[in-house]
């Protein structure tokens, strides 16, 4: 927290070498959004930008990936602290199991699902004969494909944030008759609340920019399944500057929350 | 019976065995000392319950808190122990008035309760004007009053201190022990100083468990340990001499003796040490430098091993160590009059 | 926008590589639904050409046109409609004359046994079942709206796929009770579909044409491979999988 400050002064100016390749790393991801601005037909953005198709994905978009975090933080927080805490047999295991959506193709996770909560999957047909339900095709198809692969993104973090905290600040409030709950509550979760946020906005940031298991598991219906990347890729077939008017739009809106939490919340600790 | 009973078993490795016995009754405190990695932590731990026994017992004020082979545990929330951990481990996220608060808050008291008696606590402490400062803004000295009316607010049935002075400088650190030794005579249950410094066991404990390897060597008084030490290490780290007097310009008054000490800047109440090997026997006046010399009587003479250990009689008595083969050419036994002599460098001086 | 560069970047790193590669390489843009016959036509190509390298860079038909538009190198263009290589004929991108190889009939796939017992386009409109259809702007999406105009039917699809593959999938896993796909497609026995036949006079024939690139780095090689695709033996290939060969 008290951390000194380094002054300018008496700093000589860095490596030139480690300017150069940091500067090569940066144009790695200015250059395709350069790409992106130039194709911009600024003149039409308005009126691209206010179609039925691109509002429904807007909206979408913001409810599934919200949602996908929501359930992440409600599942995926407990999930880490388990994985952190209790040492369970299996644990190296359950460990990969989380993390696999993040090397996984998500066409291969889209799959998987369609295979395993399809209406003829192992656990979808059960499910829709007794409540009719079918996740394929619907809002609920997309925000789980979201769920699935942001998840692993909340639970390493705050599994990282628990492994590295003193467990003596919960020790200390058990000691002063704190209940587990109590202890989490006020201790733990303040505590971690940096890695927390963090963890949330990665998870929210991969939902919203979630494109293969969304199409493969739930497919592409304007307004029920189409997110806004699923919208970018139909469009870029047959409507290239609505695609290139939603691609800019994801940019502006992920940046922008991405900017203002990290100045607002998302501080180091 | 009132007071804590416990025997710790903790076994972690085949070089880490923790088993010792502890009996503290009410009112009064006893001093956990050994050498770091000799398993004091741990026994902290098992205490306050957060390490659960392998075998043995907890039992305090008669009540079962842990024993595995009753399958009994109570968890730490429920053992009212007050703990004061090593480093303090104060909520960094929270004010100190909110650190204080903390275990009135989660024993259920209203909110208007809470204030008032956390208010009461901080002026108690001389804490009042840091009520909203935050944890990485204090003192070493501050952080540990926050982290004793912290322990102390909750009534707790025990005081678990864990190398409460540890962490402070060394002007601070005689201080805060006056002020344990009172916040210390006023608990009424018994209180477990955990450390790793003799001077702080003498000062505030009245009986010293040494632990060595995760076994207790040694358990007695201050002066047990000073003449009978039973081991190196206790010879060696315990077995010093600890005077109390006053300094002034290089000369250390100790119940009226006058002790040359090599500081001459040190001035007011100070604490003296002097190892016992640094304490020369002679059988007549000795020649030289030494300028703290005077003649005495031996009272006890104690043999152990490579050792002989002597109880010096008036005007100051000290525990001295000499080898077998000086004791033997010296013809020293209980009775014997020698001279004494101690050089002024020899003897350790630091504020009290 | 990224598959489009990689693809290009791609390209250029293969032609890179092969030593002397012109007149030994032939890269032939095809679309999606052709993955299979053209496979089989690439093997019988370069059995009677030994030192021809066929490459098969297979995406939908917009995608291609949208690659060769940014300059990705390509010797030939096989496309499943008409219209994204009259674009590229529009922008002068195309050398030789475009040549019809191929014509395509529509036809409804459903799982294994037609669990839901589709009859017709008609089904199409009914909300109890789930359908689907390739996306507006993707050709087996645009053909299959035409001939659901004709049959007087307006669709309610649960998804718009991106290509008929995906399509196909979701179709064999039984997560969708019908979609509209190519003839072609349900012959095919590793999709893993039924049929059932759409009525001529709701029917649309598709029409698969090809033609040389105008930037083809190497025009014999080009020449020579539609020639071949238009050969006997190309068209028994294209017949073989169910293809309509004019």
């Amino acid at each position: 927290m008290d951390r000194p400050t380094v002054t300018k002064r008496g700093v000589s100016g860095p490596p030139l070498v480690i300017v150069l390749l940091a500067a090569v790393g940066l144009a790695v991801f200015v250059v395709p959004l350069f790409g992106l601005l130039v194709q911009t037909p600024w003149g039409g953005l308005a009126r691209l930008l206010s179609s039925d198709v691109v509002l429904d994905a807007i909206r979408l978009s913001l409810v599934s990936s919200i949602a996908a975090t929501v359930i992440s933080a409600v599942v995926g927080v407990p999930l880490a602290w388990l994985l952190a805490r209790v040492d369970f047999p299996g644990r190296a295991l359950v460990r990969g199991l989380v993390l696999l959506p993040l090397v996984l193709p998500p066409v291969v996770g889209g799959a998987a699902l369609l295979f395993a909560l399809g209406r003829r999957g192992v656990v979808g047909e059960p499910l829709y004969e007794m409540t009719g339900l079918v996740l394929p095709f619907s809002t609920w198809g997309v925000i789980l494909a979201a769920t699935f692969v942001s998840m692993p993104f909340l639970v390493i973090t705050v599994e990282g944030a628990l492994n590295s905290l003193d467990r003596r600040y919960e020790g200390a409030a058990a000691s002063l008759g704190a209940k587990r709950g109590a202890v989490l509550r006020r201790i733990t979760l303040p505590l971690i609340r940096p890695s927390l946020v963090a963890g949330l906005v990665l998870a929210w940031a991969r939902a919203l920019g979630e494109f293969g298991a969304t199409i493969t598991f739930a497919g592409n219906l304007q307004g029920r399944t189409q997110t806004l990347p699923l919208a970018v890729f139909v469009a870029l077939e047959s409507d290239r500057d609505t695609a290139i008017a939603l691609s800019l739009l994801m940019v502006v809106i992920s940046l922008t929350v991405l900017v203002v939490l990290r100045s607002r919340w998302w501080r180091p600790s | 019976m009132s007071g804590l009973e416990a025997r710790v078993h903790v076994e972690r490795s085949a070089q880490f065995r923790l088993d010792v016995e502890l009996t503290i009754p009410e009112g009064r405190t006893v001093a956990l000392l050994g050498p770091n990695g000799a398993g004091k932590s741990t026994a902290v731990a098992t205490l306050a319950g957060l390490t659960p026994l392998q075998a043995g017992h907890i039992k305090l004020d008669g009540r079962v808190l842990d024993d595995p082979a009753a399958a009994r545990f109570v968890p730490p929330e429920e053992r009212q122990i007050g703990v004061v951990f090593q480093d303090y481990v104060l909520f960094p996220h929270l004010t100190v008035a909110e650190n204080v608060a903390f275990g009135l808050r989660s024993g259920g008291s209203t909110r208007a309760e809470v204030k008032s008696e956390v208010v009461r606590w901080l002026d108690r402490f001389g804490l009042g004007d840091l009520a909203v400062a935050r944890p990485p803004d204090l003192s070493g000295g501050q952080a540990q009053q926050v982290a004793l009316a912290r322990a102390l607010i909750t009534e707790p049935k025990m005081l678990l201190l864990d190398e409460p002075l540890a962490a402070l400088d060394v002007t601070t650190r005689a201080q805060l022990r006056h002020e344990l030794i009172d916040h210390l005579e006023g608990f009424s249950g018994p209180r477990l100083l955990i450390t790793h410094d003799p001077t702080e066991a003498f000062l505030l404990a009245d009986e010293i468990y040494i632990i060595e390897g995760g076994r207790i060597t040694q358990v007695g008084s201050a002066d047990d340990i000073r003449i009978r030490p039973r081991t190196s290490y206790i010879a060696d780290l315990a077995g010093s001499n600890l005077l109390v007097g006053s300094a002034a310009a290089g000369i250390v008054m100790v119940e009226g003796f006058e002790l040359l000490v090599g500081d001459t800047h040190i001035s007011g109440p100070v604490l003296a040490t002097v190892h016992p090997r640094a304490i020369s026997v002679h059988r007549r006046h000795p020649e030289g430098s030494p300028r703290n010399t005077w003649q005495t009587e031996i009272l006890r003479i104690e043999h152990y091993g490579d050792r002989v250990r002597l109880r010096t009689g008036d005007p100051l008595p000290l525990t001295a160590e000499v080898t077998p083969v000086a004791a033997e050419a010296l013809a020293l036994s209980a009775g014997s009059k020698v001279w004494i002599s101690v050089k002024a460098t020899e003897i350790g001086v630091e504020a009290d | 926008m990224s598959g489009r560069v990689a693809s290009a970047l791609l390209a250029g790193v293969l032609s890179a590589c092969s030593p002397g590669g012109a007149s030994a390489e032939v890269l032939v843009s095809a679309a999606a639904s052709l993955t299979d016959v053209f496979a089989e036509i690439e093997d019988a190509f370069e059995t009677a050409n030994p030192a021809v390298d066929v490459i098969l860079n297979v995406a939908g038909s917009a995608t291609l046109r949208e690659q060769i538009t940014a300059g990705a190198p390509a010797d030939v263009f096989a496309s499943a409609d008409l219209r994204n290589i009259t674009v590229l004929s529009e922008d002068g991108a195309i050398k030789s004359g475009i040549t019809v190889f191929a014509t395509n009939q529509l036809e409804i796939a459903v799982p294994p046994g037609n669990p839901a017992g589709v009859s017709g386009l008609a089904d199409f409109e009914r909300t109890d079942l789930l359908v689907g259809l390739c996306a507006p702007g993707v050709p087996c999406g645009d053909f299959a709206r035409s001939a659901l105009q004709l049959a007087g039917v307006t669709p309610a699809p649960d998804t718009n796929e991106p290509n008929v593959r995906a399509l196909l999938t979701k179709i064999a896993a039984g997560e969708l009770d019908a979609g509209i796909v190519y003839t072609t497609d349900v012959v095919a026995a590793a999709n893993g579909v039924d049929g059932v036949m759409i009525p001529a006079s709701h029917n649309v024939t598709a029409q698969y044409p090809v033609a040389t690139l105008i930037d083809s780095p190497n025009p014999e090689g080009a020449a020579a491979f539609v020639a071949f695709v238009l050969s006997p033996s190309g068209r028994s290939i294209l017949a073989e999988h169910g293809f309509g060969v004019p």
